[in-house]
């Protein structure tokens, strides 16, 4: 039973207060795609070809044009902060809050009580492996591990299926694996595919093309602004559409374990 | 699994609220028995017992004695104010500095501070050749203008930031900027158009000072200051989730618009009330939620009510020693909570790495 739970169609963005649509005042044009419960969508593209924007737009921050449909979504926020949690790019929090009073912050929008929100912190804590950064303060914590307890943060607000009104729960990362070392992408991925499996629909902006490739069902590739590709990662990542997107020439190979494409700079 | 850190947080926090509970009435004690004449802790405390059981009067004469006149007279409303107004400012400054996620924000940078003070100096100005502003009508036009002139200064730098997008805090600290210098430079004319009576008020004004403490004063504060001090506790979720930004706040479903709006009217007014009341107190918005923070952390649930019983503790001593310090003469209390502040600010300034504060 296939569940589609996000559908984007013909969804374009202007710049705000643009008056004439030239080509500088377009960031998103007419882009089309869906993702079901329990999937994971990687967005891929170079710099500036609307990632982020599209990212915003499902995660309601700014206008556009066209129609996002959120299967089962509550039109009360309190509820849809139980349904989706979106995890920016960057994080702006310069406050001395300890790690896990930021995590907790997630439990706002939950009634689901005191001692089983403390649970869930500890829980994300340990799954994003900084439960020993608990009790230190956030602003002296290293880049890679800032991301980490906003990532912490970001499944704590989705983490039981329960809390979400008709079981709607969408997850949106822009760029997670910025800031983390090697280890700590795979236990991410991990982490993401374990929430999938559970029925939460993923999409996220990746720049790692072999991480996309091997941890997400589907991909959609933007260029300049426009569609160039979507469907599964074989149909999106083939060596026409990477050289179409970032104008470099690559080997397509084949992940010596799984079937996934891994992309090979020549 | 609560690890030794976080018992550490708890244990701080009751500590710290202990301190500031047991520092208000010693603090408040401590205003009514000092000053230019100076009364005994008995005697002071004899007093005030007095007050409080009236139906019995001390002595059979029915006159009341010099003490009782000094205690309950002079120094109780000026305490009274003194604490309200220092917890008014307490409160909304460690709001502003949360609604703008700037550790260092002050309601005086948003221009509702000079807002005030330069409505608080037209009326003056104006209406003081009409009535005689030491009675109580000239007195509440004095406070209606100054609340009248935070408000106007507020709403001017919202209209100014805001647009369909959300504010911009950047611009509105900029346009806070440009209204306190607008605002200053008006009072600054009224200042040298006016003759020397009104000169001296408008300055005391600005300097601030509580030496027009009166019942009346009291009550207008105790009801507007209470009102401001139970409904500003209320946003503290919505504060803490504020600080990660405003669209992660919205992410978490708070409807951070109307958040904002009504936390911007509530410092005005609160800031609007303490200025009209007592003039212009620098310093205790932006040093006491600054300390309070440093001890126990920004979690808001914690931060307004402490920083509401820190910034009357501060006043309160402030006043004792303005009131003191070169008696029989008062100094304004803004001077002496700049003179016992700044020191105490930068010496946490130059420490702040230690509590991760960049």
């Amino acid at each position: 039973m296939i569940r589609r739970l996000l559908d984007i169609d013909k969804v374009s963005i202007r710049v705000q207060g643009a008056k004439k649509s030239t080509a500088h005042s377009v960031l998103v044009n007419s882009v089309s795609c869906h993702v079901n419960a329990g999937e994971v969508l990687a967005i891929i593209g170079a710099n500036g070809a609307g990632k982020s924007t599209l990212l915003n737009a499902i995660a309601g921050d700014i206008a556009f044009t066209g129609n996002i449909t959120i299967d089962g979504v509550s039109d009360q926020a309190k509820l849809r902060a139980r349904q989706i949690a979106v995890l920016p790019q960057l994080s702006l929090l310069n406050f001395p809050y300890r790690v896990s009073e930021v995590v907790g912050l997630a439990r706002i929008p939950h009634d689901s009580g005191r001692q089983r929100d403390d649970e869930i912190v500890q829980e994300a804590l340990t799954l994003m492996d900084i439960s020993y950064l608990s009790e230190r303060l956030y602003t002296e914590l290293s880049g890679g591990e800032k991301q980490r307890v906003q990532l912490a943060r970001v499944f704590a607000q989705i983490w039981q299926q329960a809390d979400a009104p008709n079981g709607t729960r969408l997850l949106l990362l822009d760029e997670p694996t910025a800031a983390l070392d090697l280890g700590h992408q795979k236990l991410l991925m991990g982490a993401i595919r374990e929430l999938a499996s559970h029925g939460v629909a993923v999409v996220m902006v990746l720049h790692d093309i072999n991480l996309a490739a091997r941890y997400a069902d589907k991909a959609l590739a933007l260029l300049c602004s426009e569609r160039l590709a979507f469907g599964t990662i074989e149909q999106v990542i083939t060596r026409q559409n990477i050289k179409s997107l970032f104008d470099v020439d690559v080997h397509i190979a084949q992940h010596p374990e799984h079937n996934s494409p891994v992309v090979i700079g020549l | 699994m609560h690890s030794v850190g976080q018992q550490q947080v708890f244990s701080n926090r009751a500590i710290v609220i202990g301190c500031a509970c047991a520092l208000l009435p010693i603090s408040f004690f401590l205003a009514l028995s000092f000053g230019t004449v100076s009364i005994s802790f008995s005697d002071t405390l004899w007093s005030l017992l007095n007050s409080v059981i009236v139906s019995e009067p001390a002595s059979g004469t029915g006159l009341i004695s010099r003490t009782d006149l000094i205690v309950q007279q002079i120094r109780l409303p000026r305490a009274l104010l003194a604490a309200v107004v220092g917890a008014l400012l307490g409160i909304c400054g460690a709001t502003t500095q949360g609604l703008f996620r700037n550790p260092l924000a002050d309601p005086s940078l948003i221009g509702v501070t000079a807002g005030a003070s330069a409505g608080a100096a037209l009326t003056i100005f104006f209406a003081g050749s009409l009535t005689s502003l030491s009675g109580l009508p000239g007195l509440g036009l004095v406070s209606i203008g100054a609340f009248v002139g935070g408000s106007i200064a507020v709403i001017l730098v919202y209209s100014l930031a805001t647009n369909t997008q959300g504010t911009s805090v950047a611009t509105m600290l900029l346009a806070g900027i440009a209204i306190t210098a607008l605002a200053g430079s008006l009072t600054n004319i009224l200042e040298f158009f006016g003759d020397e009576q009104i000169l001296r008020r408008i300055s005391l004004w600005r300097m601030g000072g509580l030496d027009g403490a009166s019942y009346q004063r009291v009550a207008i504060a105790a009801i507007f200051g209470s009102i401001i001090l139970v409904i500003l506790p209320r946003f503290s979720t919505a504060l803490n989730a504020l600080l990660l930004g405003e669209s992660e706040a919205r992410h978490l479903g708070l409807s951070v618009q109307s958040i904002k709006i009504k936390l911007v009217l509530l410092v005005a007014a609160g800031v609007g009330i303490s200025v009209a009341l007592a003039g212009t107190i620098a310093f205790i918005g932006l040093i006491i939620p600054h300390m309070i923070r440093l001890l126990i952390g920004p979690d808001h649930r914690y931060l307004l009510p402490i920083s509401a019983l820190g910034g009357a503790i501060l006043l309160l001593l402030s006043d004792t020693i303005a009131r003191t310090i070169v008696s029989p003469i008062e100094l304004p209390v803004g001077l002496v909570t700049a003179i016992l502040g700044a020191p105490f600010f930068i010496s946490l300034l130059r420490r702040r790495h230690e509590f991760g504060m960049r």
